[in-house]
């Protein structure tokens, strides 16, 4: 209660020196430089994109890595798989229930427009709003609305439970693969502008290839661990019956 | 390849723990040899660094090739290369005492434990190495989401105090998040020698934005490190973890947040800033001062050996933050040299503790009884461990305590120096207190010892994969300790440049 | 009349304060857990919403790059790379391919910005483009809070997977009760 008292004071002292709603810090050299320069440095004209898979792709690593984290770290709390049962006095009520004519009908229909779209995002990342961690999310709601609409042993036909790490790994390996790669050829790690050596193109154009293919590594591990996360907290561990 | 020494501390434990997650849930086997291995190269890049940095001053990765400020950059100098140093050692020995903890506790879950494990120590290096302010909240989220995983792997109490801790240090992080915000307001920059040279070339000094960011910054820190009063969250969950988590969590995630404080004080904001403009100093010395007592009584009333521990912790954070902020470059010097002892010492009694409750399933103090005869081994390493909290010499806690000490003198802040002396005192009653229920037995009921005489003939020695780490650790301590010139020469060489005035 | 006009320029921060002050109260002072972790999320939001309010620029647009300045540039660096001759083979190569209509219509747009001195594109010798900062929204920002959002959703996740953990072996998601049952237990 203390804590919360200190800080509604320190709410009050927000008052001077916050800029108004147009540009102090942004005339600082670092936005500028971001805006002027992306097109002539990495020739891909969402600027988001740019500062996040190349200017700041260390960063994006390491988002990558905290959901993997969060998958790897929830299958760890909530899997019984192997500890032979009898844990739970508690077990939530999971019910079995034939699916209901008109989800699954409108669900034949949305899901793969649903996973198209979400290709599309995760491919127009660079000229539009986009990029991996959406398309990733996208794709994965898919899977999730299919377990929701049917049940979860149907979905995890589709996305088989151990192959599921595979994918999230495989994802990070892409992109920890292209700093590493980087490494090789010389340059410092995650600089994409030596791997010119290996993709085609001059230095921007192998920064705009890098970069996508670092949104799909982080797509697909997005895609596997929203998914993953999905059947570990809906199933309480058991990725057996879901809700 | 040295050249990329920087970026290899990292990319070790962080490739393997992908490695290990995807290929270890088949083959469980597999897991522990390559953390080993991974671990190994760790210590050797953050060794090489440390050399480079001695030799050529500090070094300037660029991630990305991108020039700092557009892109990241690791920025290592004295301070950071030996922490890394420090983690990287601590995470090694750990990670060979683990194998039998893991097994006993978790052999359910090794691969994912491992996976965790590593992305742990990466987390924390990056957070070392690092010299981008936003990059560090990043990676602080990835040693905080597995930590409480880490913890929440025990039995169902940790689980518990896991939930606490991550709402705690949720809270905390976010505040690191948003101090971040309003420094990248009024400077523009996110890279820390940016913002410093930012906040000096624009004259930020009595903007309230940057002094709210500070505050914003520094509790955010201190509830991470569990500096008193905002330190609830310590003693359950480090007490109930399964004791490789508390292994390594213990010496390694308080102090990284020390060193955190240390860069945002020393790099960010200057010493100009933090110590004359703001003229905190003696409020936060004396919550330091409380923090110290009440972490010391608190350890005195526990019977749990590893809650003990954990609020000793607790004294020890206060004894790091005081020793900042007395403003002295002497206290300065001892609070890092203590970071770096500390990290070992903690990690002494950690090891200890978890032997004690692997062999004889116990986990109160009278658990040791007679243990001198049967696990003489352990017993040492733990001796050098006690000492080194106590301060004798020649080991490393007495020069951390004596500089620390100095510290206090030279800036006359006397209620620190008698909070030190206090907690030592109170250390060695405890200390000497497990001491002697080891080597001459608990006091007990007269039938009551003709039972616990069966099961102490069962109680050996611990295997080899847990004393070894404890020995070497024991031995790491009185190193440190006799060595402690060379290792205080670079520090000082560190502090020195900020020109740190004693006195307040 | 001052405070209030000073509040009413701020009033976006005055609202995020305010979420933040509802989310860390929730955090802290509600019993049930899962309302601790809603409060959790709203703290964090408030978080997002304060970053993305600094990058704000009045009249400005989002950070891609206009169409017709990226084809710019194209023509540009294509345009001082290579002789005149070439540049011209291209431009022909241009209208004759498949999607002609498009690149006509870009031709003639670009064609037109160019005469009329749009300051939004202009000329310049070694193929860096004059783009005004000022139309674009700061896109650091937008950067840092897509690793934010994605932070928060990760501990959300574990949080939740926590507390499900607890509640299958307490039955109940009242802390209070949960602190009972244990020492009770003991």
């Amino acid at each position: 209660m203390i804590i919360t008292g200190l800080l509604l004071l320190q709410a009050e002292k927000d008052f001077p020196d916050w800029g108004d709603t147009s540009s102090p810090a942004n005339s600082y050299r670092l936005s500028q430089h971001y805006i002027t320069q992306t097109l002539h440095e990495t020739t891909v004209p969402n600027m988001v994109t740019a500062v996040l898979a190349d200017y700041r792709g260390y960063d994006t690593m390491f988002e990558t890595v905290v959901i993997f984290t969060a998958g790897i770290a929830i299958i760890g709390i909530l899997s019984v798989i192997g500890t032979g049962g009898n844990r739970e006095q508690f077990e939530p009520k999971l019910s079995e229930k034939k699916p209901d004519l008109i989800i699954d009908t409108t669900c034949r229909l949305i899901i793969p427009i649903i996973q198209v779209f979400a290709l599309y995002v995760v491919a127009h990342g660079h000229h539009s709003p986009g990029g991996g961690f959406q398309g990733g999310v996208i794709f994965g709601a898919s899977f999730i609305l299919l377990a929701l609409a049917r049940n979860l042993q149907t979905a995890q036909a589709w996305v088989p439970e151990n192959r599921i790490l595979n994918l999230a790994g495989i994802g990070i390996f892409i992109y920890a693969g292209f700093g590493v790669a980087a490494l090789f050829l010389g340059g410092n790690f995650l600089d994409y502008g030596v791997l010119t050596k290996i993709l085609p193109g001059g230095v921007e154009d192998a920064r705009s290839h890098s970069m996508l293919g670092v949104e799909i590594g982080v797509a697909f591990t997005v895609t596997a661990i929203m998914f993953s996360i999905y059947s570990s907290l809906a199933s309480n561990g058991t990725m057996k019956e879901g809700i | 390849m040295t050249e990329q020494a920087p970026v290899l501390i990292l990319l070790f434990p962080f490739l393997t723990a992908i490695v290990v997650a995807l290929v270890g849930i088949r083959i469980k086997t597999v897991c522990w040899p390559l953390v080993l291995l991974s671990l190994a190269g760790s210590v050797w890049a953050s060794l090489v660094t440390l050399v480079r940095v001695i030799e050529s001053g500090t070094i300037s990765y660029k991630l990305g090739g991108w020039d700092p400020p557009m892109g990241i950059e690791f920025r290592i100098d004295g301070l950071n290369a030996l922490v890394a140093v420090t983690v990287t050692i601590v995470a090694l020995l750990v990670a060979i005492y683990s194998r039998d903890g893991v097994i006993s506790e978790n052999k359910n879950k090794v691969s994912q434990y491992y996976t965790l494990f590593l992305l742990l120590i990466a987390g924390l290096l990056g957070m070392v190495i690092t010299g981008d302010a936003f990059n560090l909240y990043v990676l602080l989220e990835i040693s905080a989401l597995t930590s409480y995983a880490l913890l929440a792997m025990g039995n169902i109490r940790a689980t518990l105090a896991s939930y606490k801790y991550l709402i705690m240090g949720t809270i905390g992080a976010s505040f690191y998040l948003l101090g971040v915000g309003y420094l990248y307001m009024k400077t523009g920059s996110l890279n820390m020698v940016d913002i410093h040279e930012q906040l000096i070339v624009n004259h930020l000094d009595g903007s309230s934005t940057i002094l709210v960011g500070f505050i914003l910054i520094t509790v955010g820190v201190w509830i991470k490190m569990a500096f008193f009063p905002l330190h609830a969250w310590l003693p359950n969950a480090y007490a109930y973890a399964p004791t490789t988590s508390s292994a390594i969590m213990g010496p390694l995630v308080t102090k990284v947040m020390i060193y955190v404080m240390i860069r945002m004080v020393l790099t960010v904001f200057g010493p100009v800033y933090a110590f004359e403009v703001l003229n905190w100093d003696n409020i936060i010395v004396w919550l330091a001062v409380i923090g110290i007592v009440a972490g010391s009584i608190g350890a005195l009333a526990q019977k749990d050996l590893r809650k003990m521990l954990t609020f000793l912790i607790i004294a020890e954070v206060g004894y790091m933050v005081g020793g900042v902020w007395l403003a002295d470059e002497t206290g300065m010097v001892g609070s890092i040299f203590h970071i770096i002892s500390d990290a070992f010492m903690t990690l002494c009694v950690f090891l200890f503790a978890g032997i004690i409750y692997t062999k004889t399933g116990r986990r109160d103090i009278n658990a040791v009884d007679g243990l001198f005869k049967k696990m003489p081994l352990t017993m040492i390493g733990f001796l050098v461990g006690a000492f080194s909290l106590i301060g004798i010499p020649p080991t490393a806690g007495f020069f951390s305590k004596w500089y620390l000490i100095q510290g206090g003198i030279n800036s006359g802040n006397w209620e620190y120096v008698v909070a030190l002396l206090f907690s030592s005192l109170v250390n060695a009653v405890l200390f000497f207190r497990i001491i002697e229920i080891a080597h001459f037995g608990a006091k007990p009921v007269e039938g009551h010892d003709a039972h616990h005489g069966d099961d102490h003939a069962k109680i050996s020695e611990g295997s080899f994969t847990q004393v070894f780490p404890l020995l070497a650790t024991a031995a790491i301590i009185l190193g440190l300790g006799i060595f402690n010139k060379e290792i205080v020469s670079i520090i000082q060489d560190f502090v020195s440049q900020f020109n740190l005035v004693a006195g307040i | 009349m001052e405070l209030l006009e000073g509040i009413a320029d701020r009033f976006n921060y005055w609202i995020y304060v305010i979420l933040m002050m509802i989310g860390l109260f929730a955090m802290i002072s509600k019993n049930n857990l899962i309302k601790k972790l809603i409060g959790m999320s709203i703290f964090q939001t408030a978080i997002i919403l304060f970053y993305v309010s600094i990058s704000y620029k009045e009249g400005a647009t989002i950070p891609i790059l206009y169409h017709d300045q990226v084809h710019g540039a194209h023509h540009e660096e294509a345009s001082v790379t290579e002789t005149a001759a070439h540049h011209d083979a291209e431009q022909v190569a241009h209208e004759a391919s498949a999607d002609v209509h498009a690149e006509a219509s870009d031709h003639a747009e670009h064609a037109a910005s160019s005469d009329h001195d749009d300051h939004a594109v202009s000329h310049e010798d070694h193929g860096s483009l004059e783009i005004d900062p000022d139309l674009f929204v700061n896109p650091l920002p937008h950067v840092l809070m897509l690793t934010a959002i994605v932070v928060g959703v990760a501990t959300l996740g574990v949080g939740l997977a926590i507390t499900q953990k607890l509640y299958g072996e307490f039955g109940t998601l009242e802390e209070s009760e949960i602190l009972e049952q244990i020492k009770s237990a003991k």
